[in-house]
């Protein structure tokens, strides 16, 4: 009769250790010193809300599960895979919707990131690009009897490499940061590896259709559709970075969310110029499909 | 006589009984090894003709059944990628020949077909394992491969089309001729992948199977000689 008792005992010291840290991160995140840093009174009340809903989801982040597991089991990687065909559905809409006080990882993901969404919303990015950008320029050609169509095959793979590498190495570099500026102030506001790479994923899925709609040729038309992707897909990721840099000195935050925001539009801007080309006749001179190269080339122009 | 007493009480006395005073008496005859009635479950005797014959036979009768997809278990239990290695290298040997200069402005090279086929069937399949499906890896890889033929039919039907007519009226008939085909294959491959998920997640696996048919559709429709 003694063991039951100790169990129960032991489960309450863990409960209490868990209380006992909880309360640190919602009361670390809204100090009142940090108010009177703030300069405009709506953002005050933007930033009051965020943390209300944050103090709402840190309940449900206790709940949160660990993936099974070791990385080299299979049950870690089917962890990932948790999710539901209405899960993905309602993510997507989330990535496309950003709302003011919604933090896409704290709202939809509600820690379970999944690899689902990422990995399938880069691989239809990939062949929606190369498939456009072919089909844009057979329609720029269409009046050019001397043209011949090309199916331009390479293209599904080079795309692949930026996109690909875009959506792992951008994650990894920000998640790596954040770690390092957050490990020094022993905040628990840090987001995981996969929460990073997972919304990432989730906010590249508005470039699908504005590819698909980049077929049409006209310029203003193209140009207008990369400001609204980029809108939409920049503020998805500035609504949730933005509260766990906040705390930290304003250089290095406004200097984060910057960072985010161009790499963003070098990705955008890259793909539309390198697969949008309306000439044929200038073959692509061997450009390197890194972005510092792309981001070069821009310059140039 | 001590037999009679021993009779009367059995099990006793086993131990007092010497070996030769007990009669033996019977046949030994050895069976004959008769080779001609084994032949049944070794074919190592068996000419190749009929060897290859029936594996094509297995083969042909897959096609069968995507050809009309009904609920059966052919393709999933006993499954083979003899099929689906046909398909592809068949698929990627027509898709050649495309492009006359050889630059890489053209279509996709026998390797990027292959690829893009094992690959992408690959992917889904531990894509729909990932997501607790039910059939083993090569039984996915299996139905996967063989909801090709349509595709591959509708390559030879384009292939013909191209030589007979060109411009516009050889691009819409072509057109009509992959889309067809390639509703045919999703449809064939969700009648073989769908039931072994659960019904939440559907639509999860069934997506990435209509992007693989897309893409190779997209393949067969832009091949331009």
């Amino acid at each position: 009769m003694a063991s039951p008792n100790d169990l129960q005992f032991q489960e309450f010291e863990e409960a209490a250790e868990l209380l006992s840290a909880d309360p640190g991160a919602p009361t670390l995140s809204i100090s009142p010193s940090n108010i009177p840093t703030l300069t405009a009174g709506e953002d005050v009340k933007l930033d009051l809300s965020e943390d209300e809903e944050a103090q709402e989801e840190s309940s449900e982040l206790l709940q949160g599960h660990k993936p099974g597991g070791g990385f080299w089991t299979f049950e870690y990687y089917q962890s990932l895979f948790n999710v539901d065909t209405v899960q993905v559905l309602d993510r997507v809409k989330g990535s496309v919707m950003p709302l003011p006080g919604r933090n896409f990882i704290k709202h939809y993901l509600r820690s379970n990131p999944d690899l689902y969404g990422p990995f399938w919303i880069c691989v239809t990015l990939v062949f929606s690009v190369a498939i456009s950008g072919n089909l844009s320029t057979f329609f720029s050609q269409m009046g050019n009897s001397s043209y011949h169509y090309r199916p331009q095959f390479h293209r599904v793979t080079i795309a692949a490499v930026v996109i690909f590498m875009y959506a792992w190495l951008v994650p990894i570099g920000l998640w790596a940061f954040l770690t390092w500026r957050q490990g020094t102030e022993r905040q628990m506001g840090a987001y995981s590896f996969l929460e990073t790479v997972c919304v990432y994923g989730y906010s590249l899925f508005i470039f699908i259709p504005t590819s698909i709609l980049w077929t049409i040729p006209f310029e203003w038309l193209q140009w207008t559709l990369i400001v609204v992707a980029m809108v939409i897909s920049g503020s998805v990721l500035v609504l949730t970075f933005w509260p766990v840099v906040r705390d930290d000195t304003r250089a290095m935050a406004v200097g984060t969310v910057v960072t985010i925001i161009l790499l963003h539009m070098l990705l955008a801007v890259g793909c539309k110029l390198y697969f949008f080309q309306t000439t044929v006749n200038t073959p692509p001179s061997a450009p390197t499909p890194t972005t510092p190269e792309l981001l070069t080339t821009v310059k140039l122009h | 006589m001590t037999s009679a007493e021993e009779a009367s009480r059995p099990f006793a006395g086993l131990s007092d009984v010497s070996i030769p005073d007990i009669p033996v008496e019977g046949d030994i005859s050895l069976p004959v090894a008769s080779s001609a009635r084994d032949d049944e479950f070794s074919t190592l005797d068996e000419p190749v003709k009929e060897t290859i014959l029936r594996d094509l036979r297995a083969v042909a009768n897959k096609f069968v059944h995507v050809l009309y997809p009904k609920r059966s278990s052919v393709l999933l239990r006993d499954w083979d990628l003899w099929g689906p290695l046909l398909l592809c290298v068949t698929l990627a040997l027509l898709l050649q020949g495309g492009a006359a200069d050889s630059n890489d402005q053209g279509g996709p090279q026998f390797a990027e077909v292959f690829v893009i086929i094992w690959f992408g069937s690959i992917i889904i399949t531990l894509n729909s394992k990932l997501l607790g499906g039910t059939l083993s890896f090569f039984q996915s890889l299996c139905v996967l491969g063989y909801c090709i033929m349509p595709l591959t039919v509708a390559m030879v039907v384009c292939r013909i089309v191209l030589y007979t007519a060109s411009g516009k009226v050889s691009f819409a008939v072509r057109l009509v001729v992959v889309t067809a085909s390639f509703g045919w294959s999703t449809f064939a491959s969700t009648a073989f992948l769908a039931d072994s998920q659960p019904s939440n997640r559907r639509g999860l696996v069934v997506y990435p199977v209509f992007l693989f048919y897309f893409v190779i559709g997209w393949m067969i429709l832009t091949f331009s000689p």
